[in-house]
């Protein structure tokens, strides 16, 4: 994996969550408290802005910067959930070097894992593991078939996407919407979204790359 | 949205700013990372005591910096409107103000709260426990595993803590104190209208005037259900019954003294706020508690919300005499 996708990947990502302010500012005022949207703005902008300082990193020393950094910027419960995401995703990439997508694949669901340790969650909970277990699963399942990236991605488009649905029906077990009960039932979670929003920012940049 | 700012980005600096330069006396305000502590803490804290620190989004002010000073905490960290503070604040805060006796953590029972504190309690190189305040009886069903909410019963576990730690009692002791004044509060929180974030500019939550968000949160997350604005007696027995049933449900008696807090959300008069008391402290009299102790006004608030909680502590005789002792912060003083 190389540093500099990490960083085209970066500015995709801040430039995705700016372009979809009022999807999920509207979602989290529905069942949260109104500042989801806030913290990640301020979070892919951080990253977006540490560019020229990364740059000349190793791939798994970028990725361990920009969690060390975001846990220190975001705040909310989404601070140390991001950031456990890519040191646990970094320290994969150290070992394997993500040379391939399989490699990759198997990054980014030890960063998922550790999403699950710290916030002590699983599927089904109305949070975005709802869009990250499935994507990293696609992710896994169709690089070990050994399709090509743009396969890979529109696979794990189509995960997201699924998974994003999902937490319409579900009702909260974590997080800010934990002590709604039903009413939140209906409203797709926001935190979720934004990681859909991610994902396909990223899954776009590679498929583009490709062709 | 109608607010007093400059510039959203800057409306925290610039308030903590003025909180810290209107009680220069009592506190000092470190940036980068931002937390606030007793004035010289290094030099006046006496190196028999643990160090006690809280923190959590702002938008609840007084909470938590307002009750740093002798007898509360030794230092907060504030976070941005409504979100957690990060790791990052609470060690560099702990590295301030610990003295040789351990670092108590006070944390409200949030997601994004209990993450960053056990993150700093991981990474911190000294002895450290954590009470989680978790008063809101609003959260009933114990499905929702994320759990009941701290709110504004926090800062009657700050006060109590506060002065147990002053004594030079132990990190256990004061760990113990938090637990049991904790498990002895309930809280309701009930709004009249939603808040604004200064950062999102629009109200968080859509409400008529002829409706009431019965069980909010402090963050103007929704609560229990929508109900129909009614007459003010009328929604403090709903929210006296609830705290009567959530003790009940705990088998917790209640014939014991007990402290009411009625708080106010930021946007309710006082005026208002007493009338709430005097119909409160009546119905808990009917139910045989003998309210020995009362606070009523803007404590633990959620910006610019107009609204009320209830608290109430049951009182024994350690919670009474730490209620009791004295205390000197920015918004709770007595005794000296």
């Amino acid at each position: 994996m190389k540093t500099a996708f990490i960083l085209s990947a970066s500015l995709a990502i801040h430039a995705a969550i700016v372009a979809n302010e009022s999807e999920i500012e509207s979602l989290d005022r529905a069942i949260g408290d109104g500042d989801h949207y806030i913290n990640m703005k301020r979070g892919t902008e951080t990253v977006a802005g540490m560019y020229n300082e990364l740059l000349p990193l190793p791939a798994d020393e970028a990725l361990n910067k920009i969690g060390i950094k975001l846990l220190s910027t975001i705040g909310g419960a989404s601070g140390p959930l991001f950031a456990s995401f890519f040191m646990g995703m970094a320290k994969v990439i150290k070992q394997n070097d993500g040379n391939n997508p399989l490699e990759i694949a198997a990054a980014f669901a030890a960063g998922v894992q550790n999403i699950m340790q710290r916030g002590k969650a699983d599927l089904g909970e109305k949070t975005m593991l709802d869009v990250l277990i499935p994507v990293s699963t696609t992710f896994t399942l169709s690089a070990a078939e050994s399709k090509n990236m743009a396969e890979i991605c529109s696979a794990i488009k189509l995960a997201a996407d699924s998974g994003l649905e999902s937490t319409r029906n579900l009702i909260a077990t974590k997080g800010r919407a934990a002590g709604l009960g039903e009413r939140a039932i209906g409203h797709l979670d926001a935190g979720a979204k934004s990681c859909q929003v991610m994902v396909y920012a990223v899954c776009d940049l590679l498929i583009k790359g490709k062709n | 949205m109608k607010k007093f700012i400059n510039n959203v980005d800057n409306l925290l600096v610039e308030s903590l700013s003025g909180f810290a330069s209107a009680h220069s006396d009592l506190v000092t305000l470190h940036l980068e990372p931002t937390y606030l502590t007793r004035k010289n803490a290094s030099k006046s804290t006496p190196k028999n005591k643990v160090a006690i620190i809280s923190g959590g989004g702002s938008g609840h002010e007084p909470l938590h910096a307002g009750y740093i000073g002798f007898g509360m905490l030794d230092a907060a960290c504030p976070g941005h409107v409504f979100t957690s503070p990060t790791p990052d604040q609470m060690l560099t805060a702990a590295e301030a103000v610990h003295a040789d006796m351990g670092v108590l953590f006070i944390v409200k029972n949030y997601a994004g709260d209990v993450m960053n504190f056990e993150m700093a309690a991981e990474m911190l190189p000294f002895e450290n426990a954590t009470v989680l305040t978790s008063d809101d009886c609003a959260v009933i069903n114990s499905t929702y595993t994320t759990g009941r909410r701290g709110v504004a019963g926090t800062m009657i576990i700050e006060k109590c803590v506060g002065s147990l730690a002053e004594t030079g009692a132990n990190l256990a002791a004061c760990k113990a104190l938090g637990d049991k004044v904790n498990q002895r509060t309930a809280s309701i929180g009930v709004a009249l209208t939603s808040c604004t974030v200064p950062a999102a500019g629009r109200p968080t939550f859509d409400i008529a005037d002829t409706e009431i968000e019965m069980g909010v949160g402090i963050h103007g997350e929704p609560g229990r259900r929508r109900e129909t604005m009614r007459e003010a007696d009328a929604i403090v027995n709903d929210c006296v019954d609830a705290i009567l049933a959530d003790f009940k449900a705990r088998n917790i008696h209640l014939n014991s003294e007990a402290l009411l807090l009625i708080n106010g959300f930021g946007a309710t008069p006082l005026m208002e706020l007493y009338l709430i008391y005097n119909t409160a402290a009546k119905l808990f009299h009917n139910h045989g508690v003998k309210i020995s102790r009362s606070l009523v006004g803007n404590y633990v608030t959620a910006l610019d919300m107009a609204g009320t909680s209830i608290t109430l502590c049951l009182l024994d005789d350690e919670i009474k005499q730490h209620w009791d002792s004295p205390v000197h912060t920015a918004a709770l003083r007595w005794g000296m």
